[in-house]
C-alpha cells in the first residue's frame, strides 16, 4: 500500500471525482497553476484542463455566489475558501443562499457545491489563518458539515461529499494535511457516519477533525492509569450521528467532549445537551467539554495554551470520577 | 488640492484603452415626456411596431396589477408589497429583451417583470403574502426566486450564464438590481467576475433615485452608475428608464450583444419609484412632493400612449379592451388572493436537505404529534 498524505489523499478524491463526472468543477484562488496553498489542486488544472480546474478572482463571495449560479446550470462546484477566516466575506453567500436556496424554492432549485475550508490550528499560523468556524455552518440549517481526521476518511468523505445532493461544508484540518498513513483510498460510507477509533468502556471521549488524534493520544495515556477510553470520531458534524455516540455513552456511562473551538455556544455545548438529554439516566458524571478557551485564536508563541492538550484531556477524565459532595468546581460564585 | 491624472501614462501599451468602455454622455431617448419623437440621434434601431404595443399590453396590465397588489396590502392579504409604478418601463423591456430559455434573477420589487414573462400573479406574490418560499417555479420559469438581499443575485446571474455558455449554450441571464445595490460589494464582485468570465450577463441597474431614504448623491460619487463599468471593462449604456422605446431598444441590443459572446454589459435606467419603498415607509419624510409631481409628467404609461396613438397604433376601442382585459386580470387575482391556500405544515421539514437528516425527521414527528393533539382537542 502507498504512504500518502491527507492533502494527497484530497487531491486523489478531486482527481476521481473529476474523471467520474464532467460536470464536476474545481474553482478558487490559487488553485489553478499553483495547485492551492496546500497542494490539495495539485496538477489538477495540468490533468484535466483550466475549464475544470480554475482560478477565480480574489473575491471570496464571489466565489460562492458563482458556484450557485454554475450549480444552477448543473454543474458540480467544488470551491475552496483558501483559509477559514478568509471564509468570511462569503458568509451572506453561504447562509442566505446556498443553505436555503432548496426550502426557498420549494426543492425546485437545489445547489450540490462543496465549499472547501482549510481550518483549525496547531500550524503557527498568523492572525486570521486559525479560526475553527464549523459553529457557525453547523448552526445554519441546510447546510452539512464535515471534518475528516484520517487520511483515508479525507478520500471517503470528499468524494460523499461531492455526491451529495446538498451543499457541504468540507472542513480540512490544517495541521493533518501532511500527516501519513498506508492506505487504500475507496468509496465509503455516506455521510452522517461516525466511526469508533477506540473500543473502551470507562467513558467515551467524542471529537472530530483534529481533536481525534489528541483524544486517541489521550486514551493511550488514560490506559496507562488504568482507564480504558472508548474513542468517537464524528467525522460528519451534520448530520450527527446520535446513535453512535449515544450507544457509547450507555455503555460507558461517561463522556467528554473534545473540541479545538473556542467553547461558548460551541458544537461542543450542543453534543454535550444531546447527550444529557438522551442519556441522563444512563451517566455518572455530568458530561465535560474540553475546548479551546473563548479568546480570538491566539498568536502562535501561545497556541499550546489554548489547544486542548491530552493533559487537559486527562484533567477531565479525573473530573469524571464523581463525587458531588467534595466537588465544587461546578458552583456558582456571585 | 487638485489632481490631475494624465491617465494617458498609467494605460499600458497592450491594455484596451478605458474610453472604450466610457459611457455616453447621455443617456439613450426616444420619446419627450409628451410623447413625441425627440430630436436626439438614436444609437439603437427602434423596436418594431408590434413589438411597442404588446410592450403597450405588459405595461398597462403590469400597471394594475401593481395597483391591486398594492391594495391588497390594505386589505391585510400582503405582508408587504415593494411598489413598481413609475418602473414599469425599465421591468417590461428587461423581460421582453429575454427568450423563454435566458435566466431572469429579479429583485424583490421586480414582480412586474415576473407577470411579464408570464407566471400567475398569484404565484409571484406568494412571498409577500407570507409564505416561506418563493411561489413559482424558478427552473420551469427560468427566474430566480425574488432576492431579498441586494446585489447577491448578480453573481447567481454570473455564474449560471457562464455554465450555460460552457455547456455550448447562446443562453443569457438578465439581473436586475437598484442604485442602492451598486454600493454592495457583490455588485462589484459579479461584475468583476462577468467580466474576466465573459459570462453573457446584462446587469440591469434600475436608478430610482432612492435607496429607501437615501438619495443617489449620498450612494455614490461616480459621474453615472453607468460608469461603475469602466474599472472592469465592461461597456455600459444608460437610458430613459421613463421611455419605453428606448428601453426596449436598450434592452434588446444589450441582449444581443451579450448574447454574441461580447461579455456582459451594465445598462443604468434613469427612473423613479413613484410610491413609497413599500407600503410600510414613509415617503415623505425624505423626498418633496414637487420632486413626485415632476416624475409624474413623465409617466412612461402616458409617454408610451401618447407615442402609440400619434402613429394610429392605439386608440379609443383597444385601449378600452386593454383596460378591460385588465380589469379581469386584476378581479381574477383578487379572487386567488382571497383563496386561503392550505399551508401543510410537514412542508417545514421537507425542503431543508433533500433527504432528511435524523434529527429533522425526529422534529417532525414531534410536530405531527403536536398537531394531532390539537385537533384532538379541538
Amino acid at each position: 500500500m502507498p504512504t500518502i498524505t491527507m492533502a494527497q489523499a484530497l487531491n486523489t478524491a478531486l482527481r476521481d471525482a473529476l474523471a467520474a463526472d464532467e460536470n464536476v468543477v474545481v474553482f478558487g484562488e490559487d488553485v489553478g497553476t499553483l495547485g492551492g496553498v496546500f497542494r490539495v489542486t495539485d496538477g489538477l488544472t495540468r490533468d484535466f484542463g483550466d475549464d475544470r480546474c480554475f482560478d477565480t478572482p480574489l473575491a471570496e463571495s464571489g466565489i460562492i455566489g458563482f458556484a450557485i449560479g454554475m450549480a444552477m446550470a448543473g454543474f458540480k462546484p467544488v470551491v475552496e475558501m483558501q483559509f477559514d477566516a478568509f471564509a468570511y466575506p462569503a458568509f451572506e453567500q453561504i447562509v442566505s443562499h446556498v443553505a436555503k436556496i432548496r426550502n426557498r424554492t420549494k426543492g425546485a432549485l437545489s445547489v450540490p457545491i462543496v465549499i472547501r475550508i482549510p481550518f483549525a490550528g496547531g500550524i503557527g499560523g498568523v492572525e486570521h489563518h486559525c479560526d475553527s468556524s464549523e459553529g457557525y455552518y453547523a448552526h445554519t440549517p441546510g447546510l452539512k458539515v464535515v471534518a475528516p481526521s484520517t487520511v483515508e476518511d479525507a478520500y471517503t468523505l470528499l468524494r460523499a461529499a461531492i455526491d451529495d445532493p446538498d451543499p457541504v461544508i468540507f472542513l480540512e484540518p490544517k495541521r493533518l494535511y501532511f500527516s501519513r498513513a498506508d492506505v487504500d483510498l475507496a468509496v465509503g460510507a455516506p455521510l452522517g457516519r461516525a466511526a469508533v477509533r477506540r473500543a473502551g468502556r470507562d467513558a467515551t471521549l467524542v471529537a472530530y477533525g483534529p481533536s481525534v488524534s489528541v483524544a486517541l493520544e489521550s486514551a493511550e495515556a488514560a490506559a496507562a492509569e488504568g482507564h480504558d477510553l472508548e474513542v468517537i470520531d464524528l467525522r460528519s458534524i451534520v448530520p450527527f450521528d446520535d446513535e453512535t455516540v449515544m450507544a457509547s455513552v450507555r455503555k460507558t456511562g461517561r463522556c467528554i467532549v473534545i473540541q479545538e473551538a473556542q467553547g461558548f455556544a460551541g458544537v461542543g455545548a450542543e453534543i454535550a445537551a444531546r447527550v444529557q438529554e438522551r442519556c441522563f439516566h444512563h451517566l455518572h458524571a455530568p458530561v465535560l467539554r474540553v475546548s479551546g478557551f473563548d479568546i480570538p485564536y491566539p498568536a502562535p508563541k501561545l497556541e499550546r495554551l489554548h489547544l486542548p492538550s491530552v493533559d487537559r484531556v486527562l484533567d477531565s477524565v479525573d473530573r469524571l470520577q464523581w463525587n458531588d459532595s467534595a466537588d465544587t468546581r461546578w458552583a456558582v460564585t456571585a | 488640492m487638485h489632481l490631475e491624472v494624465d491617465v494617458t501614462l498609467v494605460e499600458p501599451p497592450l491594455a484596451r484603452p478605458y474610453r472604450k468602455f466610457l459611457p455616453a454622455e447621455s443617456a439613450v431617448q426616444y420619446l419627450d415626456s409628451a410623447g413625441g419623437l425627440t430630436e436626439s440621434e438614436a444609437r439603437y434601431p427602434r423596436p418594431s411596431d408590434d413589438r411597442l404595443v404588446e410592450m403597450h399590453r405588459n405595461m398597462v396590465l403590469g400597471r394594475r396589477f401593481d395597483q391591486q397588489a398594492t391594495a391588497l396590502t390594505k386589505q391585510g392579504r400582503l405582508a408587504v408589497y415593494p411598489s413598481s409604478r413609475g418602473q414599469e418601463a425599465c421591468q417590461i423591456a428587461a423581460a421582453m429583451s429575454l427568450r423563454p430559455g435566458d435566466w431572469m434573477f429579479p429583485t424583490y420589487r421586480d414582480s412586474v417583470a415576473l407577470a411579464a414573462r408570464g407566471i400567475d400573479p398569484v404565484e409571484i406574490l406568494s412571498m409577500l403574502s407570507g409564505d416561506w418560499h418563493c411561489g413559482y417555479d424558478p427552473a420551469a420559469h427560468r427566474s430566480a426566486p425574488q432576492c431579498t438581499p441586494l446585489a447577491t443575485q448578480l453573481l447567481h446571474a454570473t455564474g449560471v450564464a457562464y455554465g450555460e455558455h460552457r455547456r455550448g449554450r447562446d443562453t443569457i441571464a438578465l439581473a436586475f438590481c437598484g442604485d442602492g445595490a451598486t454600493s454592495e460589494g457583490d455588485f462589484h464582485e459579479a461584475l468583476n467576475f462577468a467580466a474576466v468570465f465573459k459570462a453573457p450577463v446584462v446587469f440591469l441597474v434600475q436608478n430610482n433615485g432612492f435607496a429607501i431614504s437615501v438619495p443617489l448623491a449620498r450612494q455614490s460619487a461616480a459621474p453615472t452608475l453607468a460608469h461603475k463599468g469602466v474599472g472592469y471593462g465592461i461597456g455600459s449604456e444608460q437610458v430613459d428608464g421613463n421611455d419605453p422605446v428606448a428601453m426596449l431598444a436598450v434592452m434588446d441590443e444589450a441582449a444581443r450583444f451579450v448574447r454574441a459572446g461580447n461579455g456582459p454589459v451594465i445598462v443604468e435606467a434613469h427612473t423613479y419609484r413613484i410610491d413609497a419603498h413599500t407600503n410600510a415607509d414613509d415617503a415623505t419624510r425624505y423626498r418633496d412632493s414637487s420632486e413626485v409631481e415632476q416624475w409624474l409628467g413623465r409617466d412612461p404609461l402616458a409617454r408610451l400612449e401618447k407615442y402609440l396613438r400619434g402613429r394610429g397604433l392605439l386608440d379609443d376601442a383597444s385601449a378600452a379592451a386593454l383596460t378591460a382585459e385588465a380589469e379581469s386580470a386584476a378581479a381574477e387575482l383578487r379572487a386567488g388572493m382571497n383563496v386561503d391556500r392550505v399551508a401543510d405544515p410537514m412542508d417545514l421539514f421537507r425542503y431543508v436537505f433533500a433527504e432528511q437528516t435524523p434529527q429533522l425527521r425526529e422534529q417532525q414527528a414531534q410536530a405531527e404529534a403536536e398537531l394531532a393533539a390539537e385537533s384532538e382537542e379541538n
